[in-house]
């Protein structure tokens, strides 16, 4: 009886212990304050690309959505020399750099031109995500303004732009706090129900609750050792399989079966017109960026996969005239790149694009500054 | 074991050991394989018992209850066979047919009746099982014997792989069978029952990955259980051993193994001199934990069962030798292969006549036995040079042990050269375990090559 008493005692014990520390986790929430505790910059290199990885095992990286993490590991962190220009891209995998190794991405390929502003050496910096949501972004381009940017390069395409899909990726699911605190109010009216949708309940709050997000927290950083010996975060198999080029006579795109006609409501233009405001005087410049222009089976109909000639078409004109009416820099740089440049999606560029792409970035945007 | 009975509690064990091999065997994708392999163990362990037991032994109403009851679980587990999938959860597949469960069962005990007349039984048993050890560390003939397998069950043969004999088990109940055969053979092995001896060999905590345990000691242990045993201290003590064996295995070993350890993709891949280092000395801390940590477990589970399994690590990696970094990691297995490999060749060769000289009798013994350990884990050109890696650093630390001791002896007085000292040959031992890991942890020459290349910058 002794014994049961004594394992009873120690059962108990470990339970009261238990719900302590979950007590107190919830308490403190700290999970975001470890997220700045990184091996990165010390024991490993920085990443030069944000944490991506469906498959970990095979890319050493790995899709985490604690954002303070993200920023961590990323050479974005490093401390900024006196000479210089700090520019930061944002975008999706575009820039992220999808089947692109680091030295062939856009940042890489742009920081080969040796560009100077105003004297200063121009430092391109990738932050994208390789997601198309842009309150993602948002997000990023809000954590990137803890990193002393000089201008801000946001890549879209109209694939980020749907309003419902804005949430839609994990790592807006799992920050979305992040947007309320942007201006102390509900930043954006069209997603007031996402407290109610996204809002974590007491028990999510808790290790256990947490124990994938802080699970994915040490994975980071082991997988950093793989990433250190063989500056690997990406698995790039060796055929891809291209880009489709004739389609079916399909009208649809986002929500819409059929032709209709958009207006700026249609499009989250709100969220692109918060990120500017949330960058104060930093110059940011909005690129729309290339894609793949078929000319296959009813490519009258299509552009591409992705886009209906009806959707893109608006897309354009509704982007002009909101960067005309709030006085945006917007660089439509929509057809400027070789179709045969497009490897596995309309937006994924080879790396001979990538380096084209740059060099039309170069001409077009620091022509000027030099 | 708190709740049964005293008196019940070997049977209970001895039991749970047999049924707990059929169900710990993995699945095997080629037809009743995952069920004849545990019936094969039992069938082998049988047979070593017939023939190991002294000749002047009288078959008690004991073994022969043993035998039933080991016929009735391989009977009655065959017949799971006709009940429905949901309810054999706890075996791998489907059986394979009955009427050929009773033929095996028949053969192995034909074989356990006629061997032991045999005047050179053990020495065929033991031929038999190094036989089967090299069928199963060797891929061509594992596949071989995969793909006559497939053609018996009438599957497809070009599907065969020298993974698909994952006999679990088999290398730790080999080196206890061969234990017992070579104790039987030099008269120094007890007088086991059926019911003992099974319990030994197939003791379920230690029957995936050891310890290795001695029959005479496990016995001491196996007999206290129908003794009052202080449980509620016994479970203290195994409890906490299990619970750190988790935190090595699964905490520790299992992060390392996401990203830290050396394996042949990333070896492949590393261009980084820094990160080459990293990578092998993740290797070589999750392979300590992971291994020692499943020890924890596996004696952790022995205590609470009444049994206290031998130590297997000892702080290897503070060593300040390769000598004691060997007598501290798997220490079941180096004791193993000292008893029943290094000792006999170092015996024999003392005795050749003309004697050879001690400094070629110590490398050929040190050769001998890491060459053993080596091909253990696999007949590989990797594991050989991994064998020999070690065996020449036994060697060579022998050599420089017998002619500086007087030198360091004059140490004792300087504490602070001491240290100076055990720091740097605690750095050359490390070093010389891991960059070793290097050969162990590849699967051939070029990669292996190549890591040490990388490690060295020269790749």
């Amino acid at each position: 009886m002794a014994q049961w008493r004594s394992i009873l005692r120690v059962i108990i014990k470990a339970l009261v212990l238990f719900a302590l520390c979950n007590g107190i986790f919830v308490m403190m929430y700290p999970a975001e304050w470890i997220g700045n505790f990184s091996l990165y910059g010390m024991l490993y290199p920085y990443r030069l690309r944000l944490p991506y990885g469906e498959n970990p095992a095979q890319s050493y990286n790995i899709s985490a959505t604690n954002l303070p993490a993200l920023f961590a590991s990323h050479e974005i962190r490093r401390k900024k020399s006196d000479n210089e220009f700090r520019v930061v891209l944002i975008g999706d995998s575009n820039t992220w750099g999808w089947l692109l190794d680091n030295d062939e991405t856009l940042s890489a390929q742009l920081n080969t031109l040796d560009i100077l502003v105003d004297s200063q050496d121009a430092e391109f910096y990738n932050l994208g995500y390789p997601i198309m949501s842009l309150t993602k972004d948002l997000l990023i381009l809000d954590g990137a303004m803890h990193y002393q940017p000089d201008m801000i390069i946001w890549l879209v395409s109209l694939a980020s732009f749907p309003p419902e899909q804005q949430f839609e990726p994990p790592l807006v699911q799992d920050n979305w706090h992040r947007l309320y605190d942007l201006n102390d109010v509900i930043f954006l009216e069209r997603y007031a129900d996402a407290e109610e949708r996204f809002a974590s309940t007491l028990w999510e709050r808790t290790i256990i609750g947490q124990r994938r997000s802080l699970a994915d927290l040490l994975r980071l950083q082991s997988y950093g050792v793989a990433w250190t010996a063989t500056s690997i975060d990406q698995t790039i198999p060796e055929i891809i399989q291209p880009r489709q080029s004739d389609f079916d006579n399909d009208l649809s795109w986002a929500n819409y079966s059929e032709p209709v006609t958009l207006s700026t409501d249609d499009l989250a233009f709100d969220v692109l017109a918060r990120g500017i405001e949330r960058t104060d005087d930093i110059p940011v410049i909005i690129i729309n960026e290339p894609m793949f222009i078929s000319d296959g089976q009813n490519s009258d109909v299509r552009y591409n996969s992705f886009y209906p000639r009806w959707a893109y078409d608006q897309y354009r004109t509704l982007l002009s005239q909101v960067a005309e009416d709030n006085g945006w820099q917007v660089y439509d740089l929509w057809d400027t790149i070789d179709p045969n440049e497009f490897t596995d999606s309309p937006v994924h560029l080879s790396a001979n694009g990538t380096h084209d792409f740059a060099q039309i970035i170069q001409d077009e945007i620091f022509d000027i500054g030099e | 074991m708190l709740i049964i009975p005293p008196q019940w509690r070997q049977w209970s064990l001895f039991l749970a050991s047999i049924i707990l091999i059929f169900s710990l065997q993995p699945n095997i994708f080629v037809r009743w394989m995952d069920f004849i392999l545990p019936m094969l163990t039992l069938g082998l362990t049988v047979m070593s018992w017939a023939i190991t037991h002294d000749t002047e032994y009288r078959i008690s109403r004991q073994d022969i209850l043993a035998g039933l009851l080991i016929i009735g679980a391989m009977v009655l587990l065959a017949m799971l066979r006709y009940i429905d999938a949901d309810w054999r959860w706890f075996i791998p597949s489907r059986p394979p047919p009955t009427l050929l469960v009773l033929m095996l069962i028949f053969i192995f005990g034909f074989l356990a009746v006629t061997l032991p007349r045999l005047s050179s039984s053990l020495s065929i048993f033991l031929l038999v099982m190094i036989g089967i050890f090299l069928v199963l560390k060797t891929d061509f003939l594992a596949e071989t014997v995969s793909a006559w397998w497939r053609n018996g069950t009438g599957q497809d043969v070009s599907q065969a792989s020298s993974l698909d004999l994952n006999w679990l088990g088999f290398s730790y109940v080999a080196f206890r069978l061969i234990h017992t055969i070579r104790d039987r053979q030099s008269g120094i092995l007890p007088t086991l029952s059926l019911r003992d001896y099974i319990s030994y060999v197939l003791f379920f905590p230690s029957f995936i990955a050891g310890p290795i345990d001695r029959a005479e000691r496990f016995i001491g242990d196996f007999k206290n259980l129908t003794e009052t045993i202080q449980f509620s201290e016994r479970y203290q003590r195994g409890l906490t051993r299990i619970a750190i064996g988790i935190g090595k295995k699964f905490v520790i070993a299992d992060t390392l193994a996401q990203g830290m350890a050396l394996n042949p993709q990333n070896a492949m891949q590393i261009d980084s001199a820094f990160g080459a280092w990293l990578l092998l000395y993740g290797y070589a801390l999750r392979l300590y934990f992971d291994f020692s940590g499943y020890s924890d477990i596996a004696i952790g589970i022995g205590i609470l069962f009444g049994i206290d399994l031998p130590e297997n690590f000892a702080n290897p990696y503070m060593k300040t030798s390769i000598t004691k970094f060997w007598q501290s990691w798997h220490i079941t297995l180096s004791n193993w292969v000292r008893f029943y490999v290094f000792s006999p060749l170092s015996r024999y060769l003392l005795k050749r006549k003309p004697k050879p000289s001690p400094i070629l009798i110590v490398l050929i013994t040190q050769l001998a036995t890491m060459i053993v350990i080596g091909l253990w884990h696999g007949v590989t050109v990797n594991f050989l040079i991994w064998g020999i890696w070690h065996g020449i650093g036994l060697w060579v630390h022998k050599q420089w042990t017998d002619r500086t001791r007087k030198f360091y002896r004059d140490f004792k007085q300087k504490p602070q050269q001491q240290m100076i000292a055990d720091v740097i040959a605690w750095g050359i031992t490390f070093h010389f375990v891991v960059l070793g890991w290097v050969w162990f942890a590849l699967p051939d020459l070029d990669s292996a090559l190549r890591m040490f290349a990388s490690l060295f910058g020269l790749s």
